[in-house]
């Protein structure tokens, strides 16, 4: 059974221009111990999913689902707080931009203790020697020095790693990291990728890489899934996927890295933009962008279909040669 | 890079130092944000300026765009010095030097409309007239590839990439000679970037611009750039063609920034090596050669002595082992 088990998963929000679903039926499962990557570009419904999962959608939004469920237990009829005991704990987020995820009035150490004592209940020397024991694990220097920094006292990383500490501090089974990277320069979005993968690995925790970044990805993930437009359009294993792509999609943003053109001056670019709440189409939400687009794919939106390695939304998916959209 | 070409723009040994209040009783500090750089860059060039926050690309991006005058040394337009003009010439010197910046959200006044917004460097720096202006500025839009009908519109009715089309085609509008291009790709997604890479291509080579690029993106650099210059702390640490820097670094920094940037081909990965330690504070640089602390080959001479920036194997280099480094 997996860790989590998501299926059929939409997340609506009413708005003045109607009901926009930022995410619309995905089927999301994470095993003990494996780091799926999920990747898209903005708007692609990336961070709606993870807020759901953490229970953290606002109440403008609604959340259904057909089985939402974490280590058997159902998160969908949960009390608040149930749900309140697992979030933070099992389930535990580090999110994007750490300087300013942190709150500025308080204490690094106070922040790292704060859910230490509401989940598991320590206080005094017992919690400050876990606060620093922590604050050692995800390699800050002179921790007990650094207890009563602010935030704004620290570097980006370094608060980056206050964050995974924040996280890491009741052993989650489950780590969410979203862009946990992206604000970082890349000596320190190396060192703070290795120490996840390396908390991961020692813990057998299961992690969620959420980033739009193919390399980070690639280098880290052992599944991927590639969102658009809130949906699910492919997933596979890592090696797989970025060896051969089956989803136009996914072949098309593959191609328009730098690191793939290969000598060629011009990138491959993918036409148009993203569909947002207006504009979108019928049939499959990729149809207007897509190069090999026929009839049936503005007609009918394609199922999440199962192929030999994996599962692509696509009706006329690319095989083991990559197709080029210049 | 190739002599036919003049050099537009050269520097030579520019330095920018700030001084830093440290208290009512304390001297002032002196940050060494720019501490000597030379370069030449020649019309339809790109000159790449690579390294982590703190590395002083953005100073060197104020220097060159004359928003500051260097502490020190020679920026030469055209082989005309820029230092003892009077403002009246400096104003005329702007024009051949325009700048596009990192978040186009950020960048464009949104109580502008695009018209508006290309034709306000006219206004400032040319005689023409209303009816003139919006022409030049209808012009600009087709070139950059925004459609006629979208001259009205607001900013907030742009996605990121038009955005950064609008921002390229303000910096245009005066014909400049050289564009400083900071991050200007950094906030968008994969598929737009390539967009705005290819369109910065196109308009080099159609009017021959000379570009200063700013980024921290080694992959993008690698396509973009015709020489790159490696800085840390403030100093030009490898400076040289972009193929010779690229195929054998010979600083142990670049090794490390290649070896930290995530790839999405197994193949090009570096060596996995954590890099360790953060940017040394520029208030305080470490003796000697900036990066010692940080450096896997230190010795002792690293800490007492600072490197020169001497010809190795076909470009610049600033440390003491650059020869055994291959």
């Amino acid at each position: 059974m997996p860790l989590l088990d998501i299926q059929n998963l939409s997340v609506a929000f009413s708005t003045r221009a109607g009901t926009f679903r930022a995410v619309d039926g995905i089927d999301l499962q994470v095993d003990e111990g494996e780091v799926v990557g999920i990747v898209g570009e903005s708007g692609s419904g990336k961070s709606v999913t993870s807020l759901a999962v953490m229970g953290l959608i606002p109440s403008a939004g609604t959340v259904i689902a057909d089985r939402m469920s974490f280590a058997g237990t159902d998160l969908r009829t949960l009390s608040r707080s149930q749900r309140r005991r697992i979030t933070g704990k099992d389930v535990a987020m580090v999110f994007q931009e750490p300087m300013t995820s942190l709150n500025p009035c308080f204490t690094v150490g106070f922040q790292i203790g704060e859910s230490l004592k509401v989940h598991e209940g320590l206080s005094g020397r017992a919690l400050r020697h876990r606060t620093i024991e922590l604050l050692e694990q995800v390699g800050i220097p002179a921790p007990e020095s650094r207890l009563s920094a602010f935030p704004h006292q620290l570097s980006g990383g370094m608060n980056q790693r206050v964050m995974i500490a924040i996280a890491i501090a009741c052993n989650p089974r489950l780590l969410i990291a979203d862009e946990p990277t992206t604000a970082l320069d890349v000596t320190i979005q190396k060192q703070i990728l290795d120490l996840l993968v390396g908390l991961q690995r020692d813990r057998g925790m299961a992690l969620i890489l959420i980033t739009h970044d193919m390399g980070v990805v690639a280098e880290t993930a052992h599944r991927v899934v590639v969102m658009y437009a809130g949906q699910v359009a492919e997933t596979r294993s890592a090696t797989e996927l970025f060896e051969r792509p089956r989803h136009p999609y996914t072949g098309a943003l593959l191609d328009a890295l730098p690191e793939r053109a290969l000598g060629r001056r011009r990138l491959p670019t993918i036409p148009g933009v993203v569909p947002g709440i207006a504009d979108r189409p019928q049939g499959c939400l990729f149809n207007p962008r897509c190069p090999r687009a026929q009839d049936r794919c503005r007609a009918e939106r394609p199922a999440l279909l199962a192929d030999d390695a994996g599962r692509a939304r696509c009706f006329y998916p690319l095989n083991s040669q990559s197709e080029v959209t210049a | 890079m190739t002599a036919s070409q003049p050099i537009v723009l050269q520097a030579d040994q520019l330095r920018k130092h700030y001084g830093v209040a440290r208290g009512l009783f304390k001297p002032q500090a002196t940050v060494r944000a720019l501490d000597g750089v030379s370069f030449a860059l020649p019309a339809g060039r790109t000159l790449a300026v690579v390294g982590e926050s703190g590395c002083g690309k953005s100073t060197l991006a104020r220097a060159v765009t004359l928003i500051e005058p260097p502490t020190d040394g020679r920026l030469l337009y055209d082989g005309r010095d820029v230092s003892g003009h009077t403002a009246a010439e400096l104003k005329s010197l702007r024009r051949t030097v325009q700048m596009v910046f990192q978040n186009p959200y950020g960048s464009l006044n949104p109580r502008k409309t695009v018209g508006s917004i290309l034709a306000e460097p006219l206004v400032i720096n040319t005689p023409m007239g209303k009816a003139e202006r919006r022409d030049r500025a209808l012009q600009m839009m087709a070139k950059v590839g925004l459609r006629p009908d979208q001259i009205d519109r607001y900013p907030h009715m742009f996605s990121g990439g038009q955005r950064q089309r609008i921002a390229i085609a303000r910096a245009l509008m005066l014909n400049p000679r050289v564009v400083v291009a900071d991050e200007p790709v950094s906030a968008l997604d994969v598929s737009i970037q390539a967009q705005v890479l290819n369109l910065l291509m196109d308009l080099q080579e159609e009017l021959e611009l000379a570009y200063l690029f700013i980024s921290h993106d080694l992959s993008v650099v690698r396509h973009i750039a015709d020489a790159v210059m490696v800085m840390y702390l403030g100093r030009p640490v490898e400076h040289g063609p972009k193929d010779v820097v690229f195929s054998r670094p010979r600083h142990p920094y670049t090794r490390i920034l290649m070896a930290a940037t995530p790839r999405v081909n197994p193949e090009l990965r570096g060596e996995r090596v954590t890099p360790k330690g953060e940017l040394p504070s520029p208030l305080n640089p470490p003796p000697g050669c900036h990066f010692h602390r940080r450096c896997p080959h230190a010795t002792d001479r690293c800490s007492a002595e600072v490197p020169a920036l001497r010809d190795v194997d076909g470009r610049l280099v600033a440390c003491h082992y650059a020869e055994q480094m291959a």
